[in-house]
């Protein structure tokens, strides 16, 4: 993606975003979940990718975020919009909280041990979920309804996700010109080089999860209220599909840039459709066969392939570019 | 003249090998000092104790009257004291000018200071210490593209960009090219002389350590065999034993 026809790119999305609601009312449901799916590959890509911590955990978060704003939804007892706002920002801020004391006890660990250390988290979320009646043990908690028709419900959440995917990408755009996002790429690249620079590194990939998981957080608030049911291991804290996706959309589209996880989860989720339409009952074997193909022949995912390919329209040359 | 480093008595075992056994040494404020021995002689160990990458198993080091024993590596750092690695570590996915940018200890590290985008100010005094360096053409391109001994250069630049108060540089010189040496030399001396910084360097090429250095350490069989000026360690028998085995 050259950088020049960047302002274009987004406001070509974004004009999207707008219309396509309108204009195809009938995949309302399908946009909501491009624009939820796209925001869970990028905040997965800020440790993953930005970080090389891969997480295969965040499911957590986007299950806290879920589980929370239900909850506040339930018992706080305001009308159905200030209360799902509510619970949203609740379960946003206990998700970066979580990620904060989670990842000032695992992110000491180094590269893999690390991602080790995260697949439990989802699986152990779900169990202690399914068993706690406080939150509906293993029968799940059901968000208020939605005070009005579900075609009209669709029309909100299209939007409503359409706004966070469109937040999260300008937060992401902003903090990845930072030099934040050159100490993330350099403990990436190095980091002992990082440590023996002086470069706080503990304090950066913490922050850089928290970031991730308050996204999350957020994006599972309001996946509950359009699912309309929470459960523990479907829904929730479901890292057969969302949690392995969100890695998967990452690496298809370019780890470690602004625009590949929009790419890759784009891509994959109408991918994904089609198989549901055209291959129903064999779509899981053709979703693995895609997998294996994506590690196989894009391993640095298409935008890596590109900047590889094309050194001179990313800046990369001797020549550079505009960025720095 | 007071010391700058003082290493007291520091051993370090890893398991029933003793890397380290009792060295002390002193490295006085803006010279240039050099550390040598036989391969295994645990010159390195020593330079991984003084930065705090691993702890010491006894003794005490000081760097500016401070002690930094018990620091972590990041923390000395932070206090001016920088090392370079044997094989280089350069930040390999990101640009000459990033791998800069991010090494710009006055711009901060800490977590509000960082989240702003590379200063004008950074981004000329990388230029400048890249040109310094001969990586100015090259400052777009990634880290990793370059050859070796460009990486060496690039990570003296970063080095020098945090302004360090002193410099611990393990083999310099290794696996650079022999036309481009000099080249080393020259811009370790200038760096020593134009920025105030002192040189604590591990070389096992003499000619490059004798030119280089005012004063020589050397270590054999992890214990410090000599101390002096160059002339007299290379005339030291104990030293060319230790190098050539003992007749």
């Amino acid at each position: 993606m050259t950088l020049r026809r960047q302002p274009l790119l987004m406001l070509g999305v974004a004009a999207l975003g707008v219309a396509l609601p309108l204009v195809v009312p009938d995949y309302r449901a399908q946009i909501a979940m491009l624009w939820a799916l796209i925001i869970m590959a990028q905040t997965w890509d800020i440790t993953g990718g930005q970080t090389g911590y891969n997480s295969f955990g965040n499911i957590l978060f986007f299950g806290v975020g879920m589980y929370a704003s239900v909850v506040v939804q339930r018992d706080v007892g305001l009308d159905y919009f200030p209360g799902l706002v509510l619970g949203m920002a609740v379960g946003a801020g206990i998700a970066a909280a979580l990620a904060v004391l989670l990842g000032s006890m695992i992110l000491r660990m180094r590269g893999h041990y690390f991602a080790i250390a995260t697949l439990g988290l989802g699986i152990a979320a779900g169990e202690i979920a399914g068993g706690w009646d406080y939150v509906g043990a293993g029968s799940g908690l059901s968000p208020p309804l939605f005070p009005a028709p579900p075609a009209t419900a669709n029309l909100f959440f299209a939007y409503l996700f359409f706004g966070l995917a469109a937040l999260v990408f300008a937060a992401l755009a902003l903090l990845y010109r930072t030099r934040f996002a050159l100490a993330l790429n350099a403990i990436r690249d190095n980091e002992d080089k990082a440590e023996a620079m002086g470069l706080h590194t503990n304090l950066y990939k913490i922050t850089a999860w928290a970031v991730a998981a308050f996204f999350l957080g957020l994006v599972g608030g309001a996946m509950g209220n359009m699912l309309g049911f929470v459960d523990p291991r479907d829904t929730a804290f479901a890292g057969a599909t969302f949690g392995v996706w969100m890695v998967l959309m990452a690496i298809l589209g370019g780890k470690g840039t602004l625009w590949g996880p929009v790419l890759g989860a784009t891509i994959f989720h109408i991918t994904q459709e089609l198989l549901w339409t055209h291959l129903l009952g064999w779509q899981r074997v053709a979703l693995g066969v895609i997998i294996v193909g994506i590690v196989v022949f894009f391993p640095q995912g298409i935008l890596g392939w590109a900047r590889t390919r094309w050194p001179a329209r990313h800046g990369t040359n001797e020549r550079g570019s505009e960025r720095a | 003249m007071s010391a700058q480093l003082t290493v007291q008595g520091a051993t370090k075992r890893f398991g029933g090998v003793t890397a380290n056994e009792d060295v002390s040494l002193e490295v006085p404020e803006g010279k240039v000092v050099g550390l040598i021995g036989p391969n295994g002689s645990g010159k390195s160990t020593l330079f991984n104790s003084i930065v705090g990458y691993h702890p010491v198993d006894g003794g005490s080091i000081r760097f500016e009257g401070r002690e930094i024993t018990r620091l972590r590596t990041a923390q000395i750092a932070r206090l001016g004291l920088i090392r370079t690695f044997q094989q280089t570590h350069v930040f390999v996915q990101m640009t000459g000018l990033q791998n800069m940018a991010i090494s710009d200890a006055e711009a901060g590290h800490g977590l509000f200071r960082l989240m702003r985008p590379v200063s004008a100010e950074t981004r000329e005094r990388a230029e400048a210490l890249l040109a310094f360096c001969g990586l100015f053409g090259k400052r777009h391109l990634m880290a990793g593209e370059l050859s070796f001994g460009q990486r060496k250069l690039l990570e003296l630049a970063m080095a020098l960009m945090v302004r360090p108060r002193m410099l611990l540089l393990d083999e310099p010189t290794a696996g650079i090219n022999p036309t481009l040496i000099n080249g080393v030399i020259e811009r370790l001396q200038r760096a020593n002389r134009e920025f105030g910084v002192t040189l604590f360097v591990i070389e096992h090429n003499m000619r490059v350590i004798m030119s280089l250095a005012e004063h020589i350490h050397c270590l054999a069989h992890g214990q410090l065999l000599a101390s002096g000026p160059p002339e007299a360690l290379r005339n030291d028998q104990r030293v060319i034993d230790a190098y050539l085995g003992a007749r």
